[in-house]
């Protein structure tokens, strides 16, 4: 693709990110800087170097670091599961452990806290032998607590990014190291972990931008004191109202976020060693040996442990209300709760999510195609620069960017600060990566030399790129729009900034009836949360599905 | 404000809107307006049939914009500006009074319906504020714990200081959470600004457990009714046990848990016209709407707090279960205003480092 | 009027020639292996031809049309790529009737054709198979096919053999062979294997270094190669220079005295010059003497490895008779007409 044609398909995403990112994140940031148009470096350097920054800097990112090796640790093994190895299930299962990722933080929340909390199934289980004055295990509020909710969030990261490289890398280079004499792990080290870290280093720098960015999870698991930079730039913007200081963080924040990313992008390039990869068909076989069943039964096992007891213990609690089970929360969902800015019955969020779901992935996947196309297309820092950007989104607070609206778009025609239509043009800006990263390789991956065979066989270049490109990159780009679909369905930072109580989404009602006193609401909430679960799973099985076996880990 | 089309698109969208337009014609001719927009935060609950009272009164709509809690509309308020987000506020409360007087958002309007409102609950001499409801932040007890030959029953807030009493307080952090602000202001109210962290050193050596919101610390860490928890007393609101009767399947008879009378603050709601509207008269007209009888009566069982005027008779469930704290604690809005910063921060050193 | 007609065609990629002014002729139904190493330019000259890579001088005529101007999808030429480039979101009949279906034919028809140009390279009603699971062997069959179904007016293939394991390369190239033959086509064929060239063409064109090298028919290439890259890349082995002079060539075996038509005017510096396999015999009369250092079997024929004093190595082909064995003394004749002079 020429240079015109990339900047030209480049065009209509960087204004979407320009009007709706950065113009209301620099006009916050420029309010907090410059509150009487001077600015003042010396009181960003005061918040920066004073101590209760630097505790929050370094709290934030130790957290980070903690969490994206837990992940690591807990992912790789999984990864090289469903690289190497084929069982039943395996599709369906891939597609489950993908729905935490997308699940919005209030949920997952509710579900640690019921798994970890005072009347966890363990501390039941404490409880019936040990009688009343049983030891207790309680795990909510503390440290532990946020690591294992943020592994549970994002080994799917780690699956999908290193997993779907590894299914693709060609088995043989580690058969040939052991025939030279070295042994498993010697082999794994000197052969297979080079290859595998650009992917590696991929998939850490993602997670390390959802641990260092996160947000709700830390709000609700966390105990106090255990405020993060996301949770400190909520609290100086929204409760504070101190834009100074949360201006000076969130250009720490944005800035730090930026240089990860671009450094990520450039390392991954460096490590990058060129290879034939081999489809994932031919690369996995069943395990042969008991030792191997019993390897990676351990490993499925542990996995299903981690991500599905938080997700069922959820469809358990819908049932209970009061002292036994029932379908009370069920069959109430349709009439209307009257209370705490949840104005229409529970069940009314699900054909709001369904819409607002829908509008996104039409956003978001015109957009990111097209970004994509230019991104793909192109190779250099300048189209580098561009996808680090469009991450940014990803890595920037809620509240910034939700404020950065009220103070930089009140002016026709762009007055959308009230519009209903921001709900999925935040969730788009959310989503962009995600489609790009969908899409973007599959484009890059498409041999040149077939628009060639196309041509040589006498098809036009127009023609050419409808035959050959064009199948291959919509089947990309509609896999990136359901991926839009599914963030949609679970964002839920940004929507409680806009969503209005007659057009509540699925997370916007759950967090509403979280917020309500009493068994039902609590009940009632678990089985939107359910519903919100199955919703995702299902959008989950269909990318999966149109997805195939493609290079792309998203 | 405007009404652009990017406006009516998105309602288009939606598919729903709250406003129930009725048939034109019964409408008075006095307002101009369309609709109106109300600006409020997330626990805002009327009954629909009462909010469609207004659009019949009027032939004025209501969209309503809720813009998370408190302090946070408050703060969006603030930086929308001249260029304001909605024609009316509801649910600015004591704490954050003093910010938005400061900033000028509010344009002053004395109701005539005001006369039945207490003085004390006016809080703006100017009228830029109008008062609505009150609600207290009120100390709860899961009553099983405190039942005969249980744990002695705390009375006073120096209660909590006893031993026996031990690891039985959870309470919210005051700088994210508002019902946890009011607990720290009621105990500034009665310790004064000498006493406050000797106070809090107490607690903290009693083992207080500090929740980050209002949701984790009832429902995490409480154990009244059937709440998870191990700690039987929490911060919450005078009208939570209400809830608790209200909201359960099968109906309790009375409510598993109770309210400490001492130690209660005190948080008036209060509504305004925000500075710049399209519509300064329908705006008006909602405040007038607010301190209505028909609205006055829906407050109690819709919102749990208690409405300004006097001359309203409460629903029996409300009456029954919420305690209305005789003297509870308060605090001058403009004192919150010039020192909470101060607070919070000391606060937090004195609590948790 | 040749089929396809190349004329001082010169190519660079980023400062490096790669083509230096390359004037080749095939004629209709002509079958022309470009054979060279790797490097030497033979697959950019197919893409020249085929239009995907543009001459930095020089003009291409197809059927003496210049077609400087004509884009790849109007130049009606076959192409078959190195590793075939097959479409993988499509089935066998989708590849193959791809390029008639670019062309506006009608579906009844290309299904015909599809199904014809299936049987034609062995994979009868492979239609609705999978492009992904084919073997290796079968997706070169249905490449050709691709390539074949649009009846191109010169088919050209690139390194066709590339990625088949052995077997294939043995039995293959006489199946293309036959396959050229019977269609009368026009075949541009690049391959960097002699045998493979030797077997599949009526002429063969060596390419070294962006220039022709050689250019003739197999037999010709075979039994007097123009030059020593030439004689090299064929296989031969025993390559040395020598002073001409009086008709005969004085190298280190010794005077050779040449046939006089082939002997030309006495040099002034060492030539180079070939001596065949088939040109040493054993001769108990011979004038070089020399003891067997190896035996090697061939097949049909033994290789004798013979150290001469003070002179490389030279091998005799054996075809029946005493064998010597390692470390007898020999002798040794050179017939006159296996000696090929070359030029450097």
């Amino acid at each position: 693709m020429s240079r015109r044609a990339a900047l030209l398909l480049a065009l209509p995403p960087a204004l979407f990110l320009a009007v709706f990112f950065a113009f209301p994140v620099l006009s916050i940031v420029a309010l907090g800087v410059a509150p009487d148009g001077v600015p003042d470096p010396g009181a960003l350097v005061r918040t920066w170097t004073s101590s209760s920054t630097l505790r929050v800097v370094a709290w934030t990112i130790g957290l980070a670091l903690a969490a994206t090796t837990l992940t690591l640790l807990a992912g790789l093994p999984a990864a090289w599961v469903f690289a190497r190895f084929r069982f039943p299930g395996k599709r369906l299962l891939r597609a489950l452990l993908t729905v935490p990722f997308v699940l919005p933080s209030v949920v997952v929340g509710a579900a640690f806290l019921a798994l970890l909390g005072p009347r966890s199934p363990l501390n039941a289980l404490l409880t019936a032998i040990a009688g009343p004055d049983a030891p207790q295990v309680r795990l909510d509020g503390t440290t532990i607590a946020i690591l294992l909710a943020s592994v549970f969030y994002n080994v799917a990261v780690v699956l999908r990014l290193v997993g779907g490289f590894w299914a693709h890398l060609d088995p043989r280079a580690e058969e040939a190291a052991r025939v030279l004499g070295a042994s498993p792990w010697r082999a794994f080290r000197e052969v297979t972990w080079p290859l595998l870290r650009p992917a590696v280093l991929s998939a850490v720098s993602i997670v390390l931008l959802f641990t260092l960015t996160s947000f709700g999870i830390v709000l609700v698991l966390g105990g106090p004191g255990q405020a993060t930079l996301e949770v400190e730039i909520w609290r100086r913007t929204a409760l504070l109202l101190d834009l100074p200081a949360a201006a000076a963080l969130s250009i720490l924040q944005v800035g730090g976020v930026f240089l990860l990313l671009l450094a990520s992008a450039r390392a991954q390039e460096r490590l990058a060693v060129a290879q034939r990869l081999r489809p994932a068909a031919e690369t996995e076989r069943a395990p042969r040996t008991r030792r191997e069943r019993f390897v990676v039964g351990t490993v499925l096992a542990g996995l299903i442990a981690l991500v599905g007891l938080p997700l069922l213990i959820l469809v358990e609690r819908s049932f209970a209300v009061g002292a036994g089970y029932g379908l009370t929360a069920w069959t109430t969902l349709g009439s209307l709760p009257q209370r705490a800015g949840l104005f229409v019955p529970p069940a009314e969020a699900i054909g709001n999510s369904l819409l607002f779901a829908f509008a996104t992935l039409l956003v978001a996947g015109s957009l990111g195609l097209s970004a994509a196309l230019a991104i793909g297309s192109r190779r250099g820092w300048l189209p580098q620069t561009f996808d680090a950007l469009l991450m940014l989104p990803v890595g920037t607070s809620a509240v910034t960017v939700g404020f950065g609206f009220l103070v930089a778009l009140g002016e026709p025609p762009l007055d959308l600060r009230t519009s209903i239509l921001l709900i999925p043009l935040a969730h788009a800006l959310v989503a962009l990566p995600f489609v790009i990263r969908a899409t973007a390789p599959v484009i890059r991956s498409i041999d040149p030399r077939l628009r060639e065979a196309a041509a040589v066989l006498g098809a036009s270049p127009g023609r050419a790129w409808r035959e050959v490109d064009a199948p291959i990159v919509a089947r990309a780009a509609l896999v990136g729009a359901g991926f839009a679909f599914a963030i949609s369905l679970g964002e839920f930072g940004a929507t409680l900034f806009i969503a209005r109580p007659a057009t509540p989404t699925l997370p916007v009602a759950i967090y509403r009836l979280l917020g309500l006193p009493g068994p039902l609401p609590f009940a009632q909430a678990m089985a939107l949360a359910t519903i919100l679960l199955v919703l995702t799973a299902i959008s989950v099985l269909a990318i999966e599905r149109l997805r195939g076996s493609g290079p792309s880990p998203f | 404000m405007n009404h652009r089309p990017a406006a009516l698109l998105a309602l288009a969208l939606a598919g729903t809107t709250l406003a129930i337009a009725l048939p034109a014609g019964a409408a008075t001719p006095a307002f101009t307006a369309e609709r109106i927009t109300l600006m409020t935060h997330d626990s805002f609950a009327l009954s629909p049939e009462v909010l469609a009272g207004f659009t019949a009164a009027t032939g004025v709509e209501v969209e309503i914009l809720t813009a998370g809690d408190t302090g946070s509309m408050v703060n969006q308020a603030i930086l929308a500006g001249d260029d304001p987000l909605a024609d009316v506020i509801y649910g600015i409360d004591t704490t954050f009074l003093s910010r938005a007087l400061d900033a000028g958002i509010l344009e002053p309007y004395l109701s005539p319906a005001l006369d039945a409102v207490p003085e004390a609950l006016r809080l703006d001499p100017e009228g830029r504020a109008t008062p609505i409801d009150y609600g207290d932040v009120c100390l709860n007890l899961d009553l099983e714990v405190f039942a005969d030959g249980g744990l002695p029953r705390p009375e006073t807030l120096d209660d909590l200081l006893r031993p026996e009493l031990r690891d039985t307080l959870v309470v919210q952090d005051p700088s994210t959470s508002s019902p946890g602000l009011s607990f720290l202001l009621a105990t500034i109210a009665r310790y004064g600004e000498e006493g406050w962290r000797d106070y809090w050193a107490g607690l903290r050596a009693n083992g207080v457990l500090v929740a980050a919101d209002w949701s984790d610390a009832y429902f995490t860490h409480f154990s009244g009714g059937v709440n998870p928890g191990d700690r039987p007393i929490v911060v919450s609101y005078a009208s939570s046990p209400v809830a608790e009767v209200i909201y359960a399947d099968p109906r309790p008879a009375t409510p598993p848990t109770a309210v400490m009378e001492d130690g209660c603050f005190r948080q008036v709601e209060l509504a305004g016209v925000l500075r710049g509207t399209d519509a300064p008269a329908e705006a008006r007209a909602f405040i007038d709407f607010l301190l209505s009888p028909e609205v006055q009566a829906d407050i109690p069982l819709n919102m749990f707090v208690t409405p300004a005027r006097t001359d309203i008779a409460l629903p029996a469930d409300y009456l029954a279960f919420t305690a209305v704290p005789a003297a509870p604690l308060t605090l001058d809005p403009a004192r919150i205003g010039a020192d909470r910063e101060r607070w919070i921060e000391e606060w937090i050193e004195t609590v948790l480092r | 009027m040749p089929a396809l007609e190349l004329r001082g065609v010169h190519a660079r990629y980023a400062e490096r020639e790669v083509l230096t002014g390359i004037d080749l002729a095939v004629e209709e139904g002509e079958v022309v292996a470009l054979l060279g190493p790797s490097g030497s330019g033979k697959t950019t000259l197919l893409r020249i031809v085929a239009g995907l890579e543009q001459p930095s001088a020089g003009s291409v005529l197809l059927d003496g049309r210049e077609v400087a101007g004509v884009p790849v999808h109007e130049r009606g030429v076959g192409l078959m790529f190195q590793d075939y480039a097959l479409f993988p979101h499509r089935d066998v009949a989708g590849n193959v009737g791809f390029g008639l279906r670019m062309a506006g034919r009608p579906a009844g028809e290309i299904r015909e054709r599809v199904a014809e140009v299936l049987a034609l390279v062995g994979l009868p009603g492979f239609e609705g198979r999978s492009v992904a699971r084919l073997s290796g062997g079968e997706q070169q069959r249905v490449a050709l096919a691709r390539a074949l179904a649009p009846r191109p007016r010169i088919l050209m293939l690139d390194e066709p053999m590339g990625s088949l394991d052995r077997a294939l390369r043995e039995r293959l190239p006489d199946e293309l062979a036959a396959i050229f033959r019977r269609l009368g086509l026009t075949v541009l064929y690049v391959t960097h294997d002699q045998d493979e060239a030797l077997r599949v063409a009526d002429r063969i064109v060596l390419l070294a270094g962006g220039r022709i090298e050689a250019d003739g028919s197999p037999e010709a290439l075979w039994s007097a190669p123009p030059t020593v890259f030439a004689a090299a890349f064929l296989g031969f082995r025993t390559i040395a220079h020598g002073e001409l002079g009086d008709g005969a060539i004085r190298g280190p075996w010794g005077p050779i005295p040449l046939p006089a038509a082939a002997a030309p005017a006495a040099s002034s510096g060492p030539v180079p010059f070939l001596l065949r396999p088939d040109a040493v015999r054993l001769d108990a009369a011979g004038p070089i003497a020399g003891t067997v250092s190896a035996r090697r079997f061939r097949g049909d024929h033994v290789l004798l490895v013979v150290a001469v004093a003070g002179a490389p190595d030279l091998e005799v082909e054996l075809r029946g008779g005493p064998l010597p064995a390692p470390g007898d003394p020999v002798r040794l004749a050179i017939d006159p007409a296996g000696v090929v002079l070359l030029r450097d």
